[in-house]
């Protein structure tokens, strides 16, 4: 693996955050976070994590997404010149944004590598992830896959709940 | 066998949405059979970890485990729900699917995190309890359900954030992420990295705080409790925070993390800071369910209290005062319940003179507020003579200044008194009765439990003591 | 090795920064659940670099695949949650949620 492309790529993320909080338009902001995700899709390919990438790019670039945009769709209320006024304020508050970001990355590289040189060591065997990813998810942590199953049916209920039309259950 | 504490309601889940179209009253019934199921299994499991002393493990789909602690805690889970169910009257009624469902996947989410022992797990099944407290309390879409669900969302949601962020930490160390490898590692080689370890340590701390409750993050605490529909508030304050937020705080720092001094004195200035902050917070409330969540802050401080000493007198005061505020508290938001479907206020200076008119909810609530300020021969009285005591050998100034406190919630307890079950008689709420049957027959028990509690703790404590548990 | 942790640590700092900033100035709640998503975002990159870093890649793929899982569903409620907000105040500024207070 290229470092130098794992760094391009994290510094990619790192900006699109950025420019997706900063966005005025919130349907293009989401679509932004499309971008996010897809740029953290790569990355997680680019370590070796197919499956967790393949999830990533179809459930938080692709259904994330459709929840947000439908969500923003259903919910556009401001007109054009008010939603101009607002977001021009908004801009204004994000003056300090860069500052911080660098601050902290300043902080990051002072402080973090110094401490972090160590070597590091574990207790459990490597394992091969190519084959050893299915086995994982199925055999080792099915408590992990009970909770799963368990908040997929909360999702269920959520949506039973807050996308019911007004006084359909009586 | 532990299995069946999380396939039970799952399964239940699963009939209930078979059979609702034939029968829509299943639904509660189903949830009421699944709690009952567990009340019993729960019952057995603590009886039989009593006697054997040895944690019951299962491995068929997945490991869990249930030692004595997680099988008090189960029991109280299925009690809690249990009463919960027979309160909800009216949300089963108008929500005959969903709230029956959504009790038991709530049901399902607490046992999770009773039962596994493994750091992701815990994060996921803290996710699940979450989630599907969100949708309880928002469950009308009523504006301010909708305002406090949603406060709840977004510190629940930073708190889990912060758990995955310690978790990462202490995987790259471990590789591992169950309790025992965790442990063992932070035990063994836990200086090797003490940076790493130590930001783990304030990421998780800093996480179960918020979720618990306790003080520089408690206020979602009064805003959810209140204004969630009342059945609701019962097994938020009941149980909820106390599973998600305590009980994981007490076992990871029993199991995982190990004691230790520095972090006890942290959580000893959490847990003073919720108690006093609680107390006044609660002094200043005009809104009944307002008041009884800020309580629930500050008695919820008195379990930290009782953690952070470290000692075994401490420890098994933070567990009874855990099993005590489960009960009290949801019998005074039981009574909460009853006051608010009479009256259809929430403000306390519109009632009064209410115990004339509805004898049975102001006695109960009598003895549920004795017990909590912690009056002689109440349940509240041991817990809290134990966490004193606990303190006293640390330092007498926090026993001290927990005493106090103790006056300060009988001081709110007065005001409430006065203020709704005593005094004149408003004339427009001359029509109100007592409450209807169920809700009676549910403050009843839980007004028994509270008393009988306070009979038993004494000899409970000669036999933890005979055991050599204490 | 500890490089590569120690930069996608930086990563993930510089993410977090960028989201809680946003948290603090934002006043709409759909930006508000951007912001938590970019949050998570984060946590799921430090899981699989940790994956990476300890070669423990099994574990920590199915590590991210349930948070994701998680994450979906709980945006599921809360896009609930704020599509209710939005059907009784008519907008979804946060300057109106100050009901409960005191």
């Amino acid at each position: 693996m290229n470092e130098a492309w794992l760094i391009v790529m994290l510094a990619a993320l790192v900006i699109s955050a950025a420019l997706v909080v900063m966005m005025r338009d919130l349907l293009k902001a989401c679509i932004g976070l499309a971008l996010v995700s897809g740029i953290l899709a790569v990355v997680m390919y680019m370590l070796g994590a197919h499956l967790a990438a393949v999830f990533e790019l179809s459930v938080c670039a692709g259904l994330i997404t459709v929840i947000f945009v439908s969500t923003i769709s259903m919910t556009k209320v401001l007109t054009k010149q008010e939603a101009e006024e607002r977001e021009r304020k908004r801009r204004k508050r994000f003056r300090y944004l860069p500052i911080a970001l660098l601050l902290v990355l300043a902080l990051c590289l002072s402080v973090l590598l110094p401490f972090l040189n160590g070597p590091l060591t574990r207790l459990l065997p490597v394992l091969d992830p190519e084959s050893a990813g299915k086995e994982m998810i199925w055999n080792l942590r099915q408590t992990d896959l009970l909770a799963q199953i368990c908040i997929v049916l909360v999702g269920v209920y959520g949506v039973l709940i807050f996308f019911k039309k007004e006084g359909a259950e009586k | 066998m532990p299995i069946l504490f999380l396939g039970i309601p799952l399964l239940a889940v699963v009939v209930l949405n078979l059979y609702t179209w034939i029968d829509r009253r299943s639904a509660f019934f189903a949830a009421l059979i699944a709690s009952l199921c567990q009340l019993v299994l729960a019952a057995y499991a603590v009886v039989r970890c009593f006697t054997t002393g040895e944690a019951m493990t299962s491995t068929f789909f997945g490991t869990v485990t249930v030692d004595l602690i997680s099988a008090v805690v189960l029991f109280m889970i299925a009690m809690i729900c249990c009463v919960t169910l027979l309160v909800a009257e009216e949300l089963v009624k108008s929500h005959r699917f969903t709230f029956g469902g959504t009790m038991l996947l709530l049901m399902m989410g607490m046992n999770g995190i009773v039962m596994v022992r493994d750091l992701f797990s815990l994060y996921a099944f803290i996710e699940v309890t979450g989630a599907s407290s969100f949708l309880l309390i928002a469950i009308n879409r009523k504006r301010d359900e909708l305002e406090g669900a949603f406060k709840y969302f977004l510190m629940s949601a930073l708190a889990t954030a912060m758990m995955l962020g310690g978790l990462t930490f202490l995987f790259l160390l471990v590789g591992d992420t169950s309790f025992e490898a965790v442990a063992s590692y932070l035990q063994t080689r836990g200086g090797e990295h003490p940076t790493l370890v130590t930001a783990a340590l304030v990421l998780y701390t800093s996480a179960i705080a918020i979720k618990s409750g306790a003080v520089p993050f408690h206020s979602w605490v009064p805003d959810a409790h209140s204004s969630a529909p009342s059945p609701v508030s019962v097994v938020l304050a009941g149980i909820v925070i106390k599973v998600s937020g305590v009980y994981s705080m007490i076992r990871l720092y029993r199991d995982v993390f190990g004691f230790d001094p520095r972090l006890g004195q942290v959580m000893l200035i959490l847990g003073l800071a919720s108690v006093i902050i609680g107390a006044l917070g609660a002094l200043g409330q005009n809104d009944l369910k307002r008041m009884l969540a800020f309580s629930s802050v500050s008695q919820i401080g008195y379990i930290v209290l009782g953690a952070s000493t470290g000692s075994a007198i401490g420890f098994v005061g933070a567990m009874m005062h855990f099993f005590n505020h489960a009960t009290f508290k949801s019998l005074l938001f039981v009574d909460a319940a009853a006051i608010l479907h009479e009256t259809h206020t929430r403000n306390m200076d519109e009632m009064g003179g209410l115990a004339e008119r509805m004898p049975i909810t102001g006695v109960t609530s009598v003895i549920g507020l004795l017990s909590m300020a912690g009056i002689p021969p109440l349940s509240g009285f041991w817990s809290k003579l134990l966490i004193v005591i606990a303190l006293w050998q640390i330092s007498p100034w926090v026993a001290l200044a927990a005493l106090v406190s103790s006056v300060l919630t009988l001081t709110y307890f007065l005001v409430l008194q006065k203020k709704v079950f005593y005094g004149k008689l408003n004339e427009k709420l001359a029509h109100v009765t007592e409450c209807r049957g169920r809700l009676r027959f549910v403050e009843l028990t839980l007004a028994a439990v509270n008393v009988l509690a306070g009979l038993v703790f004494p000899v409970l404590l000669m036999l933890l003591r005979g055991n050599g548990m204490l | 090795m500890t490089s590569v942790f120690a930069l996608f640590l930086t990563a993930a700092a510089l993410l977090v920064t960028t989201a809680v900033y946003s948290l603090i100035i934002t006043r709409n709640l759909m930006r508000i659940l951007l912001s938590l998503e970019i949050i998570t975002k984060a946590v799921s990159l430090m899981m699989i670099c940790v994956g990476y870093v300890t070669d423990q890649m099994a574990a920590a793929q199915s590590y991210a695949i349930t948070i994701i899982i998680i994450e979906v569903m709980l945006l599921v409620v809360s896009v609930g949650i704020v599509f209710g907000v939005y059907r009784q105040n008519g907008h979804l500024n946060t300057d109106d949620l100050n009901n409960l207070k005191g």
